[in-house]
């Protein structure tokens, strides 16, 4: 009993092939069947409570109001995981259809001219500010529509404390500290500032929140640091006053006990019930008081970091998150898409960003004002604003973060890092970055 | 590959048995070659492809998007990485801690199942449970357990009046917090090998030793111990390898913090991938392979000439 070779070589085939079915089989599905008119188009936001909330009702007053489109929900991690999720969709051609995503530097990783539709002509554009259309542009075109409120990284902070106390709310950083130790003396156990490295990012409010101080005393400084220059340095004033602060809290014990462990939304927590009085932090997390303590919501107030004069002292602001059309969308999908998009920005889009998360600061198109009814922090924002003391936070005014700075800031906040060599390491952090990037001069 | 039959071989089979074997062709296989195809496709695709493309990908910058080819620049940052000395030292540190941990505790263990004690297939069971559950479970449960300000375990400590150390957060602590939860969910493959070799001893050379008199320290001492040798040396390389790529269950508990104080290699470059660098990650595997490499095979040889010795 001899094979013949071919029978062999058939045999092997008819193997190969029995192994490979199942595998085509799985990349088989996918097939639209839009026939009869009906468009659907899918939808990608991030996976936490907040973001699934409300892109749920989007979705549902959207298709309330066009009965011939069906939106389909996609979620995936939010962070650093989702960026690079993001990153492989859009380069596979794999992405859904509309997606909800970061502006800024973030946005600008993405390769949007590759990537993106051209949302430029849509009528929309008219009502944003031109702030925000910066920050989901290239030099070529505008590729987002913004989703939620602007919103500031400042000092949240719980004004019943402040009350009993008697202090006011300090514009210098001398008057920070001072209002610090006197909580630390009388506060009967009130965790002057917190901090919750147990979620790390949370510890880089010291540094970027501070940004608004550093162009109100070099406007320029942002762009010399694009460029390396060498004196745009976060070891060179005034940047460095971020990291010198954070250590300076942290050596005259004005932290809470548990800051090494705590996580952001037990600060929250801690920050609404009184327990800790002062929180740097962004302020569109006042959506987890609002979710956990509604009672206090009016309690927080916020205020910008100071800087080491009064006249320097401005409020940082980061612009809201955007939504985007993948350019591999096309034909009744691609007009469907864009329904959608404009549908966001409508007034009928913006009841339903008031309805579902509160606005934490402007908003930056027209189309949308704010409640009546919005978190008391909010008209302490809009005083920044009517004031002229506001600037944008660096993301969005320059494509370089580096990725390390929440491990860099966690080390100096617990001591165990002096702010020096903190600031040098993230200007190390940062090069690498840039050269990443491909930026010239680095 | 294959095993040279003839393809009209009508030879009979006598006057093939009758020849000597001759190497690799001489070689009779248990199964056809074509048996074989599946699994070197399978190999081919999932493990030599991304191989080579890595030591390719880790010459380039490269962002998903496009890919540029600029030398070994990947490998001098790489090199720069301001964390790369802590993460070095760490990655010994916690390789060497784990293994010799495991060496010396795995043959306690060992010693103490295989002897004759009171519900020892229960004991055999406990031990050996942690290496099935997930690692990054197991990492999960112990950041919960050894929280510094809310966890059980100091506030038991605490009840008793001892001092509670910040487990995971005391930058002293950190690394070897998770090296020891390393070890405990890690222990019981060691003890099982162990367990192996000792049984593995003929009892011949325990009686006629307690024949002439020698205890319990003299009989672990210059039988149980030369003779589990090859446990040993299977033991140490495992979880020296082991040690040395660890990433889930530092992740786990500190994601190389507090600051950059548990960060090991593994974890600088999941970092840099997490960032986006993948070329410079890239590189950064390449070179932890390299150093794995460098490590082990001194490592391998010493332990299997020893053995050769024996």
């Amino acid at each position: 009993m001899k094979q013949s070779p071919t029978r062999r070589v058939l045999t092997a085939a008819a193997g190969l092939a029995v192994l490979a079915l199942p595998l085509a089989a799985c990349s088989g599905g996918g097939g639209n069947s839009d026939d009869g008119g009906a468009v659907e188009i899918s939808y990608l936001t991030q996976s936490d409570d907040n973001n699934t909330n409300q892109a749920k009702a989007l979705i549902e007053a959207f298709e309330k109001a066009n009965p011939d489109i069906t939106v389909k929900l996609e979620t995936q991690p939010g962070g650093t995981e989702g960026d690079n999720l993001m990153k492989t969709k859009l380069s596979t051609g794999s992405m859904e259809d509309v997606f909800h995503y970061n502006s800024g530097s973030l946005f600008q990783a993405l390769n949007p001219d590759q990537t993106m539709v051209d949302l430029s002509d849509e009528e929309w554009v008219s009502t944003l500010t031109d702030d925000f259309k910066a920050v989901v542009s290239t030099d070529t075109a505008l590729y987002g529509a913004p989703w939620g409120a602007s919103f500031a990284g400042a000092v949240m902070y719980n004004k019943k404390v402040y009350a009993d106390l008697g202090l006011e709310v300090p514009t210098t950083w001398d008057e920070f500290i001072a209002n610090s130790e006197k909580i630390k003396a009388e506060g009967n156990g009130v965790a002057p500032i917190i901090q919750s490295y147990g979620d790390t990012w949370t510890s880089q409010l010291f540094v970027l929140g501070d940004f608004a101080n550093v162009t109100a005393q070099e406007p320029e400084w942002a762009e010399q640091y694009t460029a390396n220059d060498p004196n745009a340095k976060y070891v060179n004033e005034p940047a460095f006053a971020g990291f010198a602060n954070q250590q300076e809290a942290f050596d005259k014990g004005l932290f809470n006990e548990d800051f090494p462990s705590m996580t952001n939304a037990q600060a929250m927590e801690a920050l609404a019930t009184g327990a800790g009085a002062q929180y740097p932090m962004l302020t569109a997390t006042i959506a987890t008081i609002i979710q956990n303590n509604p009672d206090n919501v009016d309690d927080i107030g916020v205020f910008a970091l100071p800087a080491a004069n009064a006249d320097d002292t401005a409020i940082t602001i980061w612009q809201p998150n955007a939504i985007y059309i993948s350019k591999a969308t096309e034909g009744d999908k691609l007009d469907a898409a864009k329904k959608f998009v404009a549908f966001a920005n409508s007034s009928e889009g913006c009841e339903v960003q008031n309805a579902t998360a509160a606005p934490a600061g402007p908003y930056v198109t027209t189309a949308c004002t704010i409640p009546e009814d919005s978190p008391a922090l909010v008209d302490d924002i809009q005083a920044y604003f009517d004031s002229g003391k506001t600037g944008s936070a660096l993301e969005f005014l320059s494509p370089i973060k580096g990725p390390n700075l929440e491990n860099i800031t966690v080390a100096v906040g617990s001591g165990i890092t002096p702010a020096e060599e903190g600031a040098a390491q993230y200007d190390d952090d940062v090069k690498k970055q840039a050269q990443q990037l491909g930026l010239p001069g680095w | 590959m294959t095993t040279a039959v003839a393809p009209t071989g009508a030879a009979p089979p006598a006057s093939r048995t009758s020849k000597p074997p001759m190497g690799r062709k001489g070689m009779k296989s248990m199964y056809p070659s074509w048996f074989y195809i599946p699994a070197a496709v399978l190999f081919i695709i999932f493990f030599a492809v991304p191989t080579f493309s890595s030591f390719y990908f880790s010459l380039t910058r490269w962002t998903l998007f496009d890919v540029q080819f600029i030398g070994f620049d990947n490998f001098i940052a790489f090199f720069q990485e301001p964390q790369l000395v802590t993460a070095f030292i760490n990655t010994f540190i916690y390789g060497f801690v784990t293994s010799a941990s495991k060496v010396v505790l795995g043959l306690a263990l060992a010693l103490l199942l295989t002897g004759p004690i009171l519900g020892r297939g229960y004991l055999r069971g406990v031990i050996f449970f942690p290496v099935l559950v997930s690692t990054i479970g197991v990492g999960f449960t112990f950041k919960a357990l050894l929280d510094p300000f809310h966890g059980i375990v100091n506030n038991v400590l605490g009840f008793m009046n001892l001092p509670q150390p910040g487990w995971y957060t005391d930058p002293n602590l950190a690394l070897l917090t998770v090296a020891a939860v390393d070890v405990w969910k890690g222990v019981g493959i060691a003890t099982l090998i162990f367990m192996a070799g000792i049984v593995a001893i003929p009892h011949e050379y325990f009686e006629a030793a307690r024949m002439d008199g020698a205890g319990a320290w003299s009989v672990f001492r210059n039988i149980t111990l030369p003779l589990v040798r090859p446990a040993t040396a299977t033991v140490i390389i495992l979880s020296l390898i082991g040690g040395l790529r660890s990433f889930d269950l530092i992740w786990a508990i500190t994601k190389g913090g507090p600051g950059f104080t548990s960060d090991v290699i593994a974890s600088v470059i999941y970092k840099q991938y997490q960032a986006g660098f993948f070329g410079l990650s890239t590189a950064g595997n390449v070179i932890l392979f390299i150093v794995v490499i460098a490590v082990m095979v001194p490592v391998s040889l010493f332990l299997n000439r020893k053995q050769d010795e024996l």
